[in-house]
């Protein structure tokens, strides 16, 4: 059983408490998009004269998009890999590859959506446009905000190298970060997929 | 864009009622504002209250902000009680009842006792479990502050723009912006999401806190039933709050973005808002009552001086509680028409759910039996539970009945029967919890005498005022409406309950009395232990130092301060002296008040539409955040010399 934990004995302890806190957060934005989610399949029919899946997603595009961020997740295993080894230099440079492709995917889909708005087919179009713009939006202001996130811990990095809290940090950065991944797998599978099918 | 609303929708002009708050509201923040500068007290106040992140100070100011609402979510029920007194009433308007009895639910449930129970377990669980602080002290004062604007946020709609008026439980198409152009519903939505984000962090703070802080020798099964509660409420409030935040993202949407989730037209559907709201909403009624279970667990268990009846089935029946919470949801629009199957399904769950809480009814019985009672207040508020609690719950497996649910659907028998589980079991918990822990968290008990008057008070006003309600509901009267005709046959029933009303405000005035005559004459604790407590809060004095225990207690199983106590009194007691050392300690930050307060930016911004607000209320958050993440010096060593005077002080020894 786990216990006896004095949480101000050391720094690894109470660094390790905070990873732990942070598993138990995307729990809960499990939970989050799983609602999102179920919204989405509940209207994902309801087109209300508007578009269908088919119309508006472009498979090349969305196919590029799943490629970068899925490159992305694989960089930041490489800065936590660099990171384990204790190479500062290295884990830096893979951290910005990774942010580079994040912005990347964030610049798909902001020219997605800015190319769907153009063409008149917005939140207030239907249900069906409503719950797409909401679960894939949510899913890009979550990558929008890890990306700032990780600038801040690039800068932090070269400035302090290594410490349990930097180290702590790198960590659960890396978790954020392969978690969205994961949850674009499935609005991948979901939402364009089986829209175009 | 012309934005939709101007500045001419601000202030609400016309209804006297709303004036009169207008001016009270100026008058008392001019004398705040007046009393805090002639004493010199801002720097206290910021020092002492607004920056820190000391869990037994948020506590104690989340409990003075849950008494606050409970005071104005009382008025609004004293209001509603007067206009349906007698018939024909011209007290309040219709639109204003709307209003009312909107903001009466939201607060009591969202602003009131949600507050009250993050107010118990920020004084008493880290001190339960023989820990320091709770595992995240800043998020801590984060979620507090949260709430606290999220409160205030709600509270403004009465007197600026407009409040909301779609019941608590805000359905569309009537919360949607076809039915309700006005912001009421946004401060709704808004006031929701901000305090919101604050509860999940404190579900995930405590968490971790019960999970990862307990003292050495405190196995999971040696945990005090109110740590137990805690436990299965945090599990509870990570699991439910996202979905609520969707919820309340969505309708948002609907209103601000034109979008078409819940809406009548263009695809949307109505009833997936309900089946959202009530994921959340369902769970939510039991993260209310387990703290309260767990309250009274400790009680009586105490006060009669026995070990609690069948620990292990209270513990397994609390788990089963917060699992089986999940598959009720639909009992709440059995009318719906989802269908025989469905509502089959969801009425045995909602029996089956009703199995464990009887278990736990027979285990307090069964420890008080044969037990040396002490009628003291705490044990007073857990006597009263039982019976009322029972009521409550035989008339909510009545409700459970899906075909019979036809006919009580919507009706004041299902006002009486929430009444009765909500305040026969939260409310009347989290003041036998108060009662019980004020001498901890202030030093001093409450005065007796004046708390038996409340206690009194409160009860019969409780019966008086809700037994009727039962009946009017058979009687065909229906939730909601601001007024009802000669004819109709309630009028006798409907001023018995007025008066029930009367007399439970009156306790509650008793209560004030009670708290500000205790400040000055309450018996004051010199041992710490005023109780003969069993856990380990009672081993330290009252109120405990900032870091709580100067040396990590070992626990001796359940109970471990009565064994410990034992053990002193046969002269076994080996008290090896440990040695004291440096404590580490969070320092204060302003950070989690300034971050909170620009959320309230953001949230006002988008209730009026003003979207450059609401974008520099999101900058002022990030730039809050951004600098969070820079500091590095966010905690500091308490010395050996300060901890020995801290101690010496307080036990009386200098």
């Amino acid at each position: 059983m786990i216990h006896n934990v004095e949480p101000h004995e050391g720094h690894e302890v109470h660094e390790s408490i905070k990873i732990e806190g942070f598993w138990l957060f995307l729990v809960s934005d499990v939970l989050l998009f799983g609602a999102l989610f179920a919204t989405f399949i509940v209207l994902r029919t309801h087109y209300a004269g508007g578009p269908t899946g088919k119309d508006i997603f472009d498979v090349q595009e969305f196919t590029i998009e799943t490629f970068v961020l899925l490159t992305s997740s694989f960089t930041s295993g490489l800065a936590t890999l660099e990171m384990n080894k204790g190479h500062v230099k290295g884990t830096i440079i893979w951290l910005i590859i990774t942010a580079l492709l994040g912005f990347t995917f964030v610049g798909f889909e902001i020219d997605e959506f800015s190319t769907l708005v153009n063409e008149g087919y917005a939140m207030s179009t239907s249900a069906f446009l409503s719950a797409f713009f909401a679960l894939v939006g949510t899913h890009g202001s979550h990558v929008s905000f890890g990306l700032i996130w990780m600038i801040a811990l690039i800068i932090q990095t070269a400035w302090r190298g290594f410490t349990p809290i930097t180290k702590r940090k790198l960590s659960i950065i890396s978790l954020y970060w392969h978690f969205l991944d994961a949850v674009w797998i499935f609005i991948f599978t979901v939402v364009y997929l089986i829209g175009v099918m | 864009m012309e934005p939709k609303f101007k500045v001419s929708h601000f202030f609400i002009h016309g209804d006297p009622l709303i004036l009169g708050a207008d001016i009270s509201i100026g008058m008392a923040t001019l004398m705040i504002i007046f009393v805090l500068t002639y004493f010199k007290k801002w720097k206290w106040l910021w020092r002492e209250w607004l920056t820190t992140v000391d869990h037994k100070k948020i506590g104690i100011m989340y409990m003075i902000v849950a008494l606050l609402m409970l005071f104005r979510g009382g008025v609004d029920a004293l209001l509603m009680r007067t206009q349906l007194a007698l018939p024909n009433m011209k007290v309040l308007q219709s639109e204003h009842y709307n209003e009312i009895f909107t903001t009466h639910g939201t607060i009591m449930i969202l602003f009131m006792a949600m507050p009250l129970i993050f107010a118990m377990m920020n004084s008493v669980i880290p001190l339960q479990i023989g820990a320091r602080d709770v595992a995240y002290p800043f998020l801590n004062a984060v979620s507090f502050w949260l709430f606290f604007f999220g409160a205030i946020l709600l509270n403004v709609s009465f007197v600026i723009g407009g409040s909301p008026n779609a019941g608590w439980v805000g359905y569309p198409p009537l919360s949607e912006l076809q039915f309700n152009s006005g912001p009421g519903e946004n401060f709704y939505t808004l006031a929701i999401q901000i305090s919101g984000i604050g509860s999940l962090a404190t579900g995930i703070n405590f968490l971790v806190t019960i999970l990862k802080l307990r003292s050495k020798g405190m196995r999971l099964m040696d945990m005090p039933l109110f740590t137990w509660s805690i436990l299965a409420t945090s599990i509870l409030i990570i699991v439910a709050f996202p979905v609520i935040t969707v919820t309340m993202l969505l309708l948002f949407l609907d209103r601000f973005a034109g979008a078409h989730f819940f809406t009548m037209t263009h695809g949307g559907d109505p009833m997936m808002y309900v089946n959202l709201f009530w994921i959340w909403g369902h769970p939510e009624v039991y993260i209310l009552i387990l703290p309260a279970f767990g309250i009274f667990s400790e009680i009586t268990s105490v006060f009669s001086k026995k070990v609690t009846f069948g620990y292990t089935s209270m513990v397994v029946s609390m788990m089963l509680i917060s699992f089986y919470a999940y598959f009720t949801w639909v009992h709440h629009f059995f009318t719906m028409g989802a269908g025989a199957g469905v509502n089959t399904f969801f009425a045995i769950s909602t029996m089956i759910i009703a199995i464990p809480t009887g278990v736990k009814i027979f285990n307090w019985l069964l420890t008080m039996y044969q037990g040396r009672i002490r009628l003291t207040e705490p044990m007073l508020w857990t006597i009263a539970f039982i019976p009322c609690f029972a009521i409550g719950g035989a008339t909510g497996v009545m409700l459970s009945i899906a075909p019979a649910d036809y006919q009580y659907h919507n009706s004041y028998f299902l006002i009486a029967h929430y009444h009765q589980v909500f305040i026969g079991g939260t409310v009347f918990g989290m003041f036998a919890g108060l009662s019980y822990w004020w001498p901890k968290m202030f030093g001093y008990k409450l005065n007796e005498t004046l708390g038996r008057w409340a206690f009194w008070l409160w009860n019969i006003g409780f019966y008086v005022c809700f037994m009727p309600q039962y009946a009017l509901g058979f009687m065909g009267m229906t939730r909601r409406i601001y007024t009802y005709g000669w004819d109709m046959g309630w009028a006798p029933l409907n001023f018995l309950s007025s008066i029930g009303a009367v007399i439970m405000g009156i306790a509650f005035l008793f209560q004030v009395w009670e708290i500000v005559y205790s400040i000055k004459y309450g018996e004051r604790d010199k041992t710490g232990d005023p109780w003969n407590g069993h856990t380990l809060e009672w081993s330290i004095p009252s109120p405990a130092p900032k870091y709580n225990f100067a040396i990590l207690p070992t626990v001796l199983g359940r109970d471990t301060w009565w064994k410990t106590k034992e053990a002193k009194e046969h002269g076994n007691d080996e008290e090896t002296q440990q040695e004291l050392k440096p404590i580490h300690y969070p320092k204060n930050s302003g950070i989690p008040f300034i971050l909170s307060a620009f959320f309230f930016i953001t949230g006002f911004g988008l209730t009026f539409e003003w979207v450059w607000l609401g974008v520099i209320g999101l900058l002022g958050v990030a730039i809050c955040l951004i600098i969070r993440s820079f500091q590095y010096d966010t905690d500091y060593s308490i010395s050996i010399n300060e901890i020995k005077k801290t101690e010496a002080t307080l036990r009386g020894e200098i």
